[in-house]
């Protein structure tokens, strides 16, 4: 009798072990919204590689911020992919996310992208750089920087394009209270903004290029025009430091910086942090390309800018030129 | 039972333990479900530099004031529709009082881009409110739609139309017997539904934000600005400024219910 | 005569611009490519899995609120004890709070960190659960009070001294009054559970076929431009509140004519 239940405790324990064995890993992905697209093919481009084999995912996409403050408030989370550093510095300091996420060779980032105006079909206002945003009845539609994390880049786009054009600091600040007369409407988000601007209101739409390609490629009536002066979008990914699988983790965020996977975010409208994976696409060279760190990179921006209650644009805002 | 009697004592009501547990449970329920949250949000709150900012206070006028207005026409709206569609009788009037909480069921983000449709720069019908304070007014509207109407309904539905008849025969006109017989029963039920309109009011967000644009000073409501200060790191102002937002909006709701108490006080 | 006819077109006018127009638009929005996409796009294993995670949130706060709606409308307006008045204003606060901050508030109480953190309450269906309460509570209240205070206290009293209990006093008594109400009730916390999607996004985590409910799901297709998927998935919304305002219609007795 014993001999019996022996073998079937055996026989039972087996499979067990087996599937313990096997790489039946769960990587857990929390992003921010516009990537979802792309993540869904390079889930599947990385299942079909060795590293990937066995990996399956669970997915949560959603604002940038929202997603960010979600993973802070208990969100389990191996891979964290937000559209802007400061929402991953965050869980930095809340140590649920390593200091060191950002000292490999890309520092951190994972895509790239740029400011652009969304126009009218022709451009009838003929809106091509920043002092053209001044221009008597021009209505300019941005997304609130306050409550749209990603629309700080459109600010500080505009901040170092002015620095560009040979302002000095004071002057460039003077410049943002300037344009920001001209807003008609501060969208929550930029998806809103697109749905507004493309209802019929305002002129100009600050956006960032992938969205707009994103638009396009999903049939939205989308026409774009990149500034000389604009600033180089980054979009930052990391493990977390509470991940159980750091591993396979790690090993996908390795993926998505190797070429292929690099191309299919350029089929995304995303410009690759991988310069191979760029050929073949267009993504023109802007000659006043400037990033965060012309303008004073994001720890001395937020503080700057976008303290609520001390920040540049909180003043703009309160003087009621928004 | 349109008239009321005078409360007669009722020893054996009185002895069961019923309503000691009902208070009890109802008490227990609405602690754990409302009041720990919002202790907790309390206990978050932290500066007042996100209430007392000229941007803060004028969102919170803006709100506060459309609110009211959305409740006044819901007022009297509301209480057309349930009249025409309990007391009236018309070809597909099931159809139209099967769809009345329907502008309740939509997702914000659907009745945003609905309304921002029919009524922004591309209307149909040439009419453009989006972007000014008219674009936030209908979007309310449109959220609080089934409100009164669906509190006066039962009402109306329960009331004797003895009174009515003995006043038409004692040759009061219609309008008479309306404000002197059928108001005086449903406006509890009136001030119930403006209750709820007003409070949904001050708290929308979803369906407002795409047709107003946000201007500070001009269409930004108090709930995108409390977001922008979540959104920007400072939870503890947003607590804070959404307590202060409670607490008027409380105090309204004590308005409300101490205005209909003194409507009825010939009824107790 | 010519009251009623104003008020019914006055009435009716109102409805179409702020009902009829915008349901049309939805509709047409849906429609406009053929049956088939539409089909196509609410049949999706997310969209599937959205509408069930819906039903279960739906299928536990309506309830619940009801059986604490009637129970509290009896509460205040029968048995006034002391701060009933004040009870009666809390009920409706939830609405008054904006989405994203109730799901603060429960993210501050249930997350990490919190005074009952760490239990699985948020980015778990519970805290979703919670969360469609706290938006839907005061409706089943707000509806049956008025008319409870409507019918007036003599038949309940009569029943007492006739020597009814208090069970038998609610069911033969009370609750054919509030009928109506209760059922009007039930339909805007259904329809309201429904449509709910600020505070269940925050706390809910957003976890694709796992903790996306079907206004979750809307913005997802809004977000990639599926405009059919997007409609299409608010239309199955209003379908359910109108299937259970039509069920609350089917329960009248044949007896009442209005």
């Amino acid at each position: 009798m014993r001999r019996i239940s022996l073998a079937l405790f055996i026989a039972l324990l087996l499979p067990a072990l087996a599937a313990g064995a096997s790489k039946d890993t769960k990587l857990t992905l929390v992003a921010y919204s516009t990537p979802k697209d792309a993540y869904g093919q390079l889930i599947s481009s990385f299942q079909n590689t060795g590293a990937g084999n066995g990996v399956s995912f669970s997915q949560s996409y959603g604002a940038s911020g929202e997603q960010s403050r979600a993973v802070a408030a208990g969100l389990d989370a191996d891979i964290v992919a937000f559209s802007l550093e400061p929402d991953i510095t965050s869980l930095v300091q809340k140590k649920l996310v390593a200091k060191s996420w950002n000292k490999d060779k890309f520092h951190g980032m994972v895509t790239r992208s740029v400011v652009v105006f969304i126009v009218r079909d022709g451009n009838p206002k003929k809106i091509k750089t920043w002092n053209d945003l001044l221009k008597p009845g021009v209505q300019v539609i941005t997304p609130n920087p306050f409550t749209s994390g990603g629309a700080r880049w459109n600010v500080m786009a505009a901040y170092g394009g002015a620095l560009r054009s040979g302002k000095t600091p004071k002057q460039a600040v003077d410049y943002l209270g300037k344009m920001w007369k001209h807003v008609v409407s501060q969208p929550t988000s930029a998806r809103e903004g697109l749905v507004q601007f493309l209802a019929g209101r305002g002129d100009v739409f600050l956006a960032y290029e992938n969205e707009a390609i994103f638009a396009q490629k999903k049939g939205q009536p989308v026409q774009f025009v990149i500034p000389k002066a604009t600033i180089l979008i980054e979009n930052p990914i990391a493990v977390t430091s509470t991940s159980k699988h750091k591993a396979e983790a790690n090993a996908f965020v390795k993926f998505l910086r190797t070429a292929p996977a690099q191309r299919i975010f350029a089929q995304n409208g995303y410009r690759p942090v991988v310069a191979s994976a760029a050929k073949g696409f267009n993504f023109p060279t802007r000659p006043q390309l400037f990033t965060i760190k012309y303008v004073g990179g994001w720890a001395k921006v937020e503080k700057k800018f976008f303290d609520p209650n001390t920040g540049v644009m909180a003043k703009i805002q309160e003087s009621g030129g928004g | 039972m349109a008239a009321r009697a005078a409360a007669l004592p009722s020893p054996r009501a009185r002895r069961s333990p019923a309503p000691g547990l009902a208070i009890g449970l109802t008490t227990l329920y609405l602690s754990v479900i409302v009041l720990l949250p919002l202790a907790a949000l309390s206990w978050r709150a932290h500066g007042w530099d996100a209430i007392t900012s000229a941007q803060a206070v004028s969102s919170l006028k803006l709100t506060l004031g459309v609110s009211v207005v959305v409740a006044l026409v819901n007022a009297v709206a509301g209480t057309m529709i349930a009249w025409t569609l309990v007391r009236d009788r018309f070809v597909g009037q099931g159809f139209v009082n099967a769809l009345v909480d329907l502008p309740f069921a939509l997702p914000t983000i659907v009745a945003g881009l609905t309304l921002l449709a029919l009524y922004g720069p591309k209307s149909p019908a040439g009419i453009n409110v989006a972007f000014t304070r008219w674009g936030i007014l209908v979007a309310l509207l449109f959220v609080t739609l089934p409100f009164v109407v669906r509190t006066v309904q039962p009402v109306l539905l329960e009331l004797d139309t003895e009174m009515e008849d003995a006043a038409a025969s004692l040759g009061a006109g219609r309008l008479a017997t309306f404000r002197r017989v059928i108001l005086p029963n449903i406006l509890p039920a009136i001030l119930s539904g403006v209750a709820l309109a007003f409070a949904r009011a001050v708290g929308e967000f979803g369906s407002v934000v795409l047709i107003s644009g946000n201007l500070p000073f001009k269409t930004e409501v108090v709930s995108v600005y409390v977001f922008g200060r979540i959104e920007s790191g400072d939870a503890g102002g947003a607590a804070a400024a959404s307590v202060v937002i409670l607490a008027i909006s409380f105090a309204v709701l004590l308005a409300i219910g101490g205005f209909r108490r003194w409507v009825t006080r010939h009824d107790r | 005569m010519i009251g009623k006819y104003v008020v019914r077109f006055a009435a009716l006018g109102y409805l179409t611009a702020l009902l009829a127009a915008p349901l049309g638009y939805v509709f047409w929005r849906t429609f406009r490519h053929g049956l088939g996409p539409a089909w196509a796009a609410v049949t999706t294993p997310d969209a599937v899995h959205a509408l069930k995670v819906t039903l279960i949130l739906t299928a536990i706060a309506v309830p619940a609120n009801t059986i604490f709606g009637i129970l509290a409308a009896l509460a205040i307006v029968r048995h006034r004890f002391p701060g009933a008045g004040i009870f009666n204003a809390v009920v409706d606060l939830p609405l008054a709070l904006s989405p994203v901050v109730v799901g603060l508030a429960l993210l501050i109480l249930y997350g990490r960190g919190g005074w009952l953190g760490g239990h699985g309450v948020v980015f778990a269906l519970p805290g979703m659960v919670l969360a469609t309460i706290f938006v839907s509570l005061p409706f089943v209240v707000r509806e049956v009070v008025p008319v409870l205070r409507e019918i007036g206290t003599e038949q309940e009293q009569a029943a007492a001294t006739l020597g009814a209990s208090t069970v038998q006093t609610f069911t033969r008594v009370t609750w054919p009054a509030i009928r109506w109400a209760t059922a009007y009730g039930v339909v805007l916390t259904t329809a309201r559970a429904l449509g709910e999607f600020g505070a269940v996004s925050v706390v809910s985590g957003r976890l694709a076929g796992k903790t996306e409910s079907l206004t979750l799901y809307v913005q997802d297709r809004y977000q990639s431009f599926d405009e059919v998927g997007a409609y299409a998935s608010a239309v199955v919304l209003a379908l359910i509140a109108v299937t259970t305002l039509l069920l609350m219609t089917m329960l009248k007795p044949k007896e009442e004519t209005r």
